[in-house]
C-alpha cells in the first residue's frame, strides 16, 4: 500500500487549485476560437470592417488566454507525476495515451496560434481564415483525450488488475470504449460554450449599461451572446444524460450528490438542505422526483450510500452543494439565454435592462457553476483515484515537500491572476479604430 | 520495440534543448543587457521579440517529452518525479512566469515587471530541468515512490554541473540564433518597421556574434568538466557510441565557432543545434541499457499493447505535426510572422500612457508610422470574394444601425438589438426547420435511448440544433 503522507489533504488541494485555475482557460481553448472565427468569416463573406476589427482584438485576447492555458496546463502535467507517482507507475500504460494524444492536439493547437495571431496582415485573408481552423479543431480534440482520461478514472476499464497492477491493458478500448466518458465530455463541451459565452457577452453587458452600445459593441455582443444562449438550454439535455450515467456507473457518487443515506425505492429529491449522516434535513422534498431523474422511472430503485462502508464514502456535502449550486446556476442560464433568444426572434431591437443585469451577472456565475461542477464529479469520486481500483491515499508522492509547492503555487497563481487581470484590461483599452468609431457612439471601454 | 518509445523522448528532448533552449537563452541576454544604454536596449528589444511566434511550439515539446515518458514507463516515470519534485517544481513556476511574461510582453512592450519575469524565468527553469537531468545521469533516482534522497539526488555537484551546462547551451543558441536573425532583419532594412532591429548596419549582428563566441567557449569548458565530473560519477562517456557523440559534439561546437566568426550565422544555427543535440543522444548512448540504477529500459517499458498504441499515435501525430512545424518556421523564418505584437504595444502603450502615464517608450513608440490598428491590409480582397452569397443575407446596411445606436434607451429598455436583422423568410424556415429537427431527435435518443451509438446520434443531432439557432440567432448584418 501508500506511503504514510501527511500531507495527502494539501496535495489534494494543490491538484484542485490548479485544475481550477486551468479549467476556466480550457473554455476558452474550445469555444473562443470558434466565436473568432465565425467573426473572420463574416467579415470575408460581407467585407465588413467591424468584423474585422473584432476578429482581430478577440484573436489578442484568445493568444493572451492560450499562453495563460499552455503554462498553466503544463503544471497540470508536471503535477500528475509530483503528486501522484503510484498512480502513474501502476496505470501511467493504461492512460497515458490520452495524454500524448493530447500532446498533439497541443502541438497543433500552438502552431496555428502562433501563425494566426502574428499572421494577421502577412497572410492572404482566407490563408489566414483556414490557418484558424485547426485551432478550433485542436481546442476539441484536446480536451477529447485529456476528458477521456477522467473519463477512465470515472470508469476505468480496458484492464486486468494483478496485484495491484494494471496488466493485459488495452489503452484504446480503456479510454475510448468507455460510456461513462462521452456524456461527460459532452456535458464539457457545452459548458465551454457557456462559459466562454457568457463571460463575453457579460463584458459587452455591462458596456452596454455604460451608455457604449456602438456597433462594434452590439456585434461583439450579438455573437457571443448567442453563443451561450444556443448552450445553456441544450445542456438542460445533456446533463440529464451524464446524470443517468452517474446513476449507473458510480450509484456511490450519485448518492452523495444526492445525499440518499440508504437504497430506496421511489426516492424522494432534496432541493437545498444539509446532509447529518444519515438523510437531508431543512430542504424541500420532492417526493419520487430523484427516482425519475435518475431512472426515468417513479419507482426506480436508487442505491443509498450505505451499499460501500463509511471510508468509501466521498463527503457528501460537499459533493451534494457543489451538485446543487451547478444545477441551480445552470438551470437559472438557461433561463437567460431562453429570454434573450425570445427576444431576439421577436425582433425585438431593445433588450430590458434586468436582463443585462442578469447577463452581466451571468458571466462569474458561468465559471463558478463550472468549479461546482467539476468539485461534484472530482469529489464525488473519493476516496478513489481510479473509481473503486486505487485509492487516492495510495496513489500520493512519499515526498515530504508539498505544504512548500503548493504554498508556493499559491502565490504563484495569484501573480498570474494579477498579470492576466492587467492583460485583459489593457486590451480592452484599446481604442477602436477611428473609422469605426464613426459607426460606434464610443470606443469599448476607451474612456479610461 | 521497448526502445523506440526512448528515440521519441529523446527526439523531443532534442527538439526541446534546441528550440526552447534558444529561447530561454533570449531571457538569459536580457537578463545579462543591463544598463540603459542604446545597445543594451537594442539587445533587450531583440532577444523580447525574436521568439514571439513559436515559443508555444517550442515549449509543447515538453509535454511531448514527459506524456510518452509516463505512458511507456511509467514505474521509472513515477520514480522520476517523486525524488525529483522539488526541481521539477522550480522548473514548472518558471514556465509559468516565462508564459505570463510572453502574455504580457503583447500588451506592455517595455514593461520592466515582464523582462525580469522573463529573465528570471529563463534562467530557472534550464537550470532546474538540466539538475533533474543530471541526478538521472548520475543515478541518483532509485525507483521507488521518492526513494532517493529529496535534496542531494539534484543538489551535487554532476547534477549543478549539467545545470550550469544548461543554461550555458540555451546562451550559445540563443546568441547564434539572434545573430542569425538580426542580420536577416538588417538586410530586410533595419526590420519590419525599424522601431527595433538592426538599425541597418550590423551592429547588433555583431553583439549577438561577440555573445555566440563567449558563450560557446562557456558551454565548451563546461562540457568538457562535465564529462570528468560525470566519469567520476558513474556515468562514462568516453567509450563506444557515447564517445563518437561526443566528438561530433566537439567538431560541430568548434565549426560553430568558426562560423560565428567569418558571420556566417546561417549556417551555424545548423551546427551550434548539432554540436548540443549530440550531447543530448550522447548522455543517452552513454547510459543504456541503465534507465534507473537496477532498472534497464526493457525492464521499465509498459507492456507490449501500450507500446503499440503510443508508436501508433506518435507515428499518427506526426503525420500532422510535422507539416505544420514545417509551415510555422517557414513562415517564421521568412519574416513573416515578424512583429505584430509591436502594432498591439503601440496601440496600448498609447491607451495606457494616456490613461496612466506610465507607459514612455509606448508613447515614444505611437510615432512608429506602421498601419498599427491594421483594417486596411487586405480588405479590398477580403470584400471581393465574399460578394456573392453574402449580399443576400441581411438588408439592414450601416446607415440604419448608427440610426439605433444613437437612439440609446428605446421604451424603457436597453437599444442594442439595433443589428436584428435576420436572414430572408426562406433560409430561416430551412434553418429554423433544421434546429426543431436537431432538439426533437436529440433530445428524444439522449433522454430515451440506452445505446452508446444512440446517444452519439443524439449529440450530433444537438449540435446541428445549436449550428443552426447560433446562425438564426448571431448578428447577420452587413
Amino acid at each position: 500500500m501508500g506511503v504514510n503522507q501527511h500531507y495527502l489533504y494539501e496535495a489534494r488541494q494543490m491538484q484542485a487549485l490548479s485544475l481550477t485555475v486551468h479549467i476556466p482557460l480550457v473554455c476558452f481553448g474550445i469555444a473562443f476560437p470558434v466565436l473568432v472565427l465565425f467573426a473572420e468569416y463574416r467579415y470575408l463573406r460581407t467585407g465588413d470592417p467591424v468584423y474585422r476589427t473584432l476578429a482581430q482584438r478577440w484573436s489578442r485576447i484568445m493568444l493572451a488566454l492560450f499562453a495563460v492555458g499552455v503554462v498553466t496546463g503544463t503544471i497540470l502535467s508536471f503535477e500528475l507525476g509530483l503528486l501522484w507517482p503510484v498512480w502513474m507507475q501502476d496505470f501511467g500504460n493504461v492512460f497515458g495515451l490520452g495524454f500524448t494524444l493530447e500532446g498533439f492536439s497541443f502541438f497543433v493547437e500552438a502552431i496555428f496560434v502562433g501563425i494566426y495571431a502574428y499572421g494577421w496582415d502577412r497572410l492572404r485573408p482566407w490563408a489566414h481564415f483556414w490557418c484558424g481552423i485547426p485551432i478550433a479543431i485542436a481546442g476539441v480534440t484536446g480536451s477529447f483525450f485529456v476528458l477521456s482520461v477522467n473519463g477512465w478514472m470515472n470508469h476505468p476499464t480496458g484492464f486486468t488488475l494483478v496485484d495491484g497492477r494494471a496488466t493485459d491493458v488495452h489503452p484504446w478500448l480503456a479510454l475510448f470504449d468507455n460510456p461513462m466518458f462521452w456524456s461527460e465530455y459532452t456535458h464539457m463541451y457545452f459548458a465551454a460554450y457557456i462559459v466562454c459565452g457568457f463571460l463575453m457577452a457579460a463584458v459587452y453587458a455591462w458596456a452596454f449599461l455604460h451608455g457604449r452600445r456602438g456597433r462594434y459593441e452590439r456585434v461583439a455582443f450579438g455573437i457571443s451572446m448567442s453563443a451561450a444562449s444556443v448552450a445553456a438550454p441544450l445542456q438542460v439535455i445533456v446533463g440529464d444524460w451524464a446524470a443517468r450515467d452517474v446513476a449507473v456507473y458510480q450509484p456511490v457518487k450519485l448518492a452523495a450528490m444526492e445525499g440518499l443515506a440508504s437504497t430506496t425505492r421511489g426516492a424522494a429529491e432534496h432541493l437545498l438542505g444539509w446532509y447529518n449522516g444519515h438523510a437531508v434535513v431543512w430542504g424541500i422534498e420532492v417526493p419520487r422526483l430523484l427516482s425519475i431523474l435518475a431512472f426515468h422511472n417513479p419507482n426506480a430503485v436508487v442505491q443509498g450510500l450505505s451499499i460501500v462502508p463509511l471510508a468509501d464514502q466521498p463527503p457528501v456535502n460537499v459533493v451534494r452543494f457543489a451538485f446543487q449550486t451547478m444545477v441551480g446556476i445552470g438551470t437559472l442560464l438557461a433561463l437567460i439565454g431562453l429570454v434573450y433568444l425570445f427576444l431576439r426572434f421577436r425582433r425585438r431591437d431593445s433588450l430590458p435592462r434586468w436582463l443585462l443585469y442578469g447577463i452581466v451577472a451571468a458571466g462569474p456565475l458561468s465559471v463558478v457553476a463550472l468549479i461546482a461542477g467539476w468539485i461534484t464529479t472530482e469529489v464525488g469520486r473519493q476516496p478513489w483515484i481510479v473509481y473503486d481500483v486505487m485509492r487516492v491515499d495510495a496513489a500520493v508522492t512519499g515526498a515530504s515537500d508539498i505544504p512548500i509547492g503548493y504554498g508556493t503555487l499559491s502565490v504563484v497563481y495569484l501573480i498570474l491572476a494579477v498579470i492576466v487581470f492587467f492583460i485583459l484590461r489593457r486590451l480592452a483599452r484599446v481604442p477602436l479604430p477611428p473609422d469605426l468609431d464613426l459607426l460606434a457612439t464610443g470606443a469599448l471601454m476607451g474612456d479610461g | 520495440m521497448a526502445y523506440l518509445p526512448v528515440a521519441f523522448i529523446l527526439a523531443g528532448m532534442t527538439a526541446y534543448t534546441v528550440l526552447a533552449g534558444a529561447d530561454f537563452g533570449a531571457g538569459l541576454w536580457t537578463l545579462l543587457a543591463v544598463g540603459s544604454s542604446a545597445d543594451a536596449r537594442r539587445i533587450r528589444d531583440e532577444a523580447r521579440h525574436a521568439m514571439g511566434p513559436v515559443w508555444e511550439a517550442n515549449h509543447v515539446w515538453l509535454v511531448f517529452v514527459l506524456v510518452v515518458a509516463w505512458t511507456a514507463y511509467p514505474v521509472a516515470y513515477g520514480s522520476i518525479t517523486s525524488t525529483l519534485a522539488a526541481p521539477l517544481l522550480i522548473a514548472a513556476i518558471g514556465i509559468i512566469f516565462r508564459g505570463a511574461a510572453y502574455a504580457l510582453r503583447g500588451v506592455a512592450d517595455s514593461s520592466r515587471f515582464a523582462e525580469y519575469l522573463f529573465a528570471l524565468a529563463s534562467v530557472l527553469t534550464p537550470f532546474a530541468l538540466g539538475t533533474a537531468i543530471g541526478a538521472i545521469a548520475v543515478g541518483r533516482v532509485p525507483v521507488g515512490n521518492a526513494a532517493g534522497n529529496l535534496v542531494t539526488s539534484w543538489l551535487n555537484p554532476a547534477s549543478v554541473l549539467i545545470g550550469a551546462l544548461a543554461v550555458a547551451f540555451s546562451g550559445y543558441l540563443a546568441a547564434v540564433y539572434l545573430a542569425a536573425d538580426s542580420l536577416r532583419q538588417s538586410k530586410r532594412g533595419g526590420g519590419a518597421d525599424g522601431a527595433y532591429g538592426d538599425g541597418g548596419d550590423g551592429s547588433l549582428a555583431s553583439a549577438f556574434r561577440r555573445r555566440a563566441l563567449a558563450a560557446g567557449l562557456v558551454s565548451g569548458a563546461l562540457a568538457l568538466a562535465g564529462l570528468l565530473v560525470m566519469r567520476h560519477s558513474g556515468l562514462n562517456l568516453t567509450h563506444g557510441v557515447a564517445l563518437a557523440l561526443v566528438v561530433v559534439s566537439g567538431v560541430a561546437g568548434l565549426a560553430t565557432m568558426a562560423l560565428c566568426w567569418w558571420r556566417r550565422f546561417g549556417l551555424a544555427r545548423v551546427t551550434a543545434a548539432l554540436a548540443v543535440a549530440a550531447v543530448v543522444v550522447g548522455w543517452a548512448a552513454g547510459q543504456a541499457p541503465r534507465f534507473l540504477p537496477g532498472m534497464t529500459v526493457v525492464q521499465a517499458a509498459a507492456s507490449r499493447s501500450t507500446l503499440v498504441a503510443l508508436i501508433i499515435a506518435v507515428i499518427g501525430g506526426a503525420v500532422v505535426l510535422i507539416p505544420s512545424l514545417a509551415l510555422l518556421f517557414s513562415l517564421y523564418l521568412r519574416g513573416r510572422l515578424d512583429t505584430p505584437e509591436q502594432h498591439l504595444a503601440v496601440e496600448v502603450g498609447a491607451a495606457g500612457a494616456g490613461a496612466s502615464g506610465r507607459d514612455w517608450r509606448g508613447q515614444v513608440r505611437s510615432g512608429v508610422p506602421d498601419g498599427a490598428i491594421g483594417v486596411a491590409a487586405g480588405e479590398g480582397e477580403g470584400g471581393g470574394e465574399g460578394g456573392g452569397e453574402g449580399g443576400g443575407e441581411g438588408g439592414g446596411g450601416v446607415g440604419a444601425d448608427g440610426g439605433v445606436a444613437i437612439g440609446g434607451e428605446v421604451g424603457g429598455g436597453v437599444a442594442v438589438d439595433g443589428s436584428a436583422v435576420l436572414m430572408s423568410g426562406a433560409r430561416m424556415r430551412v434553418w429554423g426547420g433544421a434546429a426543431v429537427v436537431g432538439l426533437v431527435a436529440g433530445a428524444g435518443l439522449l433522454v430515451f435511448a440506452d445505446a452508446t451509438w444512440a446517444h452519439l446520434l443524439g449529440v450530433a443531432c444537438l449540435v446541428v440544433c445549436a449550428v443552426s439557432v447560433f446562425g438564426l440567432a448571431a448578428p447577420n448584418d452587413a
